[in-house]
């Protein structure tokens, strides 16, 4: 490991000048993913911005009956939050299914969207990655690839997005929030993660030295039933194969509104927004539902290894879409 | 780089220095000569470097000691109260909960957390229902405790000792 400076931030302006201003700085929230990343040399800043102290930490409800996050909420703490129990379950339940107990009281909103992948590629130094290293090529592609992608993948990279919190956002129509060298900036969660395109390297559309600060969630109306169900290798402590964040409206036998996204599938949570088209004021017989998830996958082009996950994200979406549309919530 | 801190370590006020790279788990072990946390995988994956950190469980190898100055960290060999071992170290005894007993101070620091966390209503991700009363079930146990790993395989007895001491 580099020799390292750290400092503790004492406001977000400050913080945002510090890393936008030199090449090598980076921010330290939680830390649980770039102190690993630090011992595995898989990044070197020489300069940490540490954003724990700043007055981040607080969930509150919003005028509008929506709730803002503070991007330094521990993600035990936002999950055992009252209010996102009783009217955000998808987002609890994505919450409570990523990483541990230990790892949830130390992780941080801001920082669980900021992991990396869990490529093993990545995080091995001794092996081509185009994420980590632009250009050295992609080792995923034809090597170990039960964790690749199955949509969106380019030629230089076939990963997947590791977080669960960020597949419930990517249902509820979350906002970001950001302090940039440009300023403060809002957009919908949807321009967050990017696909890897010819840049694998940037996970984001964010910019140096821009910091998210917290999170909105629009209110969701009562009659809307969400759910997060997580398929993994093991019972716990596992990253998905597939997830499905669902988010249902009835109105009398109808979907009056149908919103899905997948983890483990994409180099960012993948809104299925074909399958919703298809569904939406359609009644959710298995039928629909079965149409619905052909339009939705028409696009999808796994890797030989990683084919598994076509028909697991299929049975898991229409096994959840089946509960929530027969009340059955879990 | 090194800078002094400051860590209370199972009620006494210890001051070291230390280069930023190191870790938490390695200013106690090998600065400080704190060795009940012990470092088994040192990325995050098996839980037995686990302490209460302010209160809560915590992981000692996935953060760096400069960032928890200040801190105020119980390890299990802290959690006794003279000779009285803590519910949760006399039940793992009384259950036989541990063969080699290297990752049993890890477990017994994050039960103690997790115990606290269901006192809090806190659910997990077995839980069916988010806003009601939680039953401290086997199935709550173990998935309450997968960031615990024990290659001894003394699952059954950890999971008997958490729910004794739950009682």
């Amino acid at each position: 490991m580099k020799a390292l400076a750290h400092e503790h931030a004492t406001d977000v302006s400050s913080a945002v000048r510090a890393v936008a201003s030199s090449p090598d700085a980076a921010f330290l929230a939680g830390g649980s993913n770039l102190v690993d990343h630090l011992k595995l040399g898989v990044t070197a800043p020489s300069r940490l911005v540490d954003i724990t102290r700043l007055p981040l930490d607080t969930i509150e409800e919003t005028d509008d009956g929506g709730l803002r996050i503070g991007a330094t909420v521990r993600n035990s703490d936002l999950a055992a939050h009252a209010v996102v129990r009783e009217r955000y379950p998808v987002m609890a339940r994505a919450l409570l299914a990523g990483a541990s107990g230990q790892i949830r009281n130390q992780a941080t909103t801001g920082g669980n969207l900021l992991q990396r992948t869990r490529c093993v590629y990545f995080q091995d130094i001794t092996t081509p990655c185009n994420k980590r290293q632009p250009g050295s090529g992609c080792s995923a592609r034809e090597g170990y690839g039960h964790d690749n992608a199955i949509l969106g993948a380019s030629p230089e990279c076939v990963t997947v997005h590791p977080s669960d919190f960020a597949v419930s956002l990517s249902v509820l129509d979350a906002t970001v929030v950001t302090a940039g060298p440009h300023g403060e900036r809002r957009f919908p969660y949807a321009e967050l993660h990017r696909l890897p395109g010819e840049h694998p390297e940037r996970d984001t559309t964010l910019e140096r030295g821009e910091l998210i600060t917290a999170i909105e969630l629009p209110p969701l109306a009562r009659e809307i039933r969400s759910t997060y169900h997580k398929v993994r290798d093991r019972a716990s402590y596992a990253f998905a194969l597939v997830s499905v964040a669902a988010a249902v409206e009835m109105d009398g036998p109808r979907l009056a509104d149908v919103r899905v996204a997948w983890g483990g599938v994409a180099h960012r949570p993948w809104r299925a927004h074909r399958l919703e088209e298809t569904l939406r004021g359609q009644e959710p017989t298995p039928k629909a539902i079965r149409a619905a998830l052909d339009a939705e996958l028409e696009a999808a082009d796994p890797t030989s290894q990683a084919a598994f996950k076509v028909p697991m994200v299929r049975r898991t979406t229409a096994m959840v879409l089946r509960d929530l549309t027969d009340g059955r919530t879990r | 780089m090194e800078t002094s801190i400051t860590l209370t370590v199972d009620g006494a006020e210890r001051r070291v220095d230390v280069d930023h790279r190191t870790t938490l788990l390695d200013a106690l072990r090998d600065r400080l000569g704190v060795t009940s946390p012990k470092k088994g995988c040192d990325h995050g994956q098996c839980g037995s470097c686990t302490v209460l950190l302010d209160g809560r469980r915590h992981l000692t190898c996935l953060t760096l000691a400069i960032a928890q100055d200040g801190a105020e960290i119980t390890t299990a060999a802290g959690l006794a109260d003279g000779d009285d071992l803590h519910p949760v170290q006399q039940q793992f005894l009384d259950q036989d909960g541990y063969q080699c007993g290297y990752c049993t101070p890890g477990q017994v620091c994050s039960a103690v957390g997790m115990l606290e966390e269901v006192k809090q209503g806190r659910p997990s991700h077995v839980t069916e229902d988010l806003t009601g009363d939680i039953e401290l079930t086997d199935e709550e146990v173990r998935e309450r405790m997968s960031g615990n790993l024990c290659r001894c395989g003394a699952y059954p007895n950890i999971v008997a000792a958490i729910r004794e001491a739950a009682r």
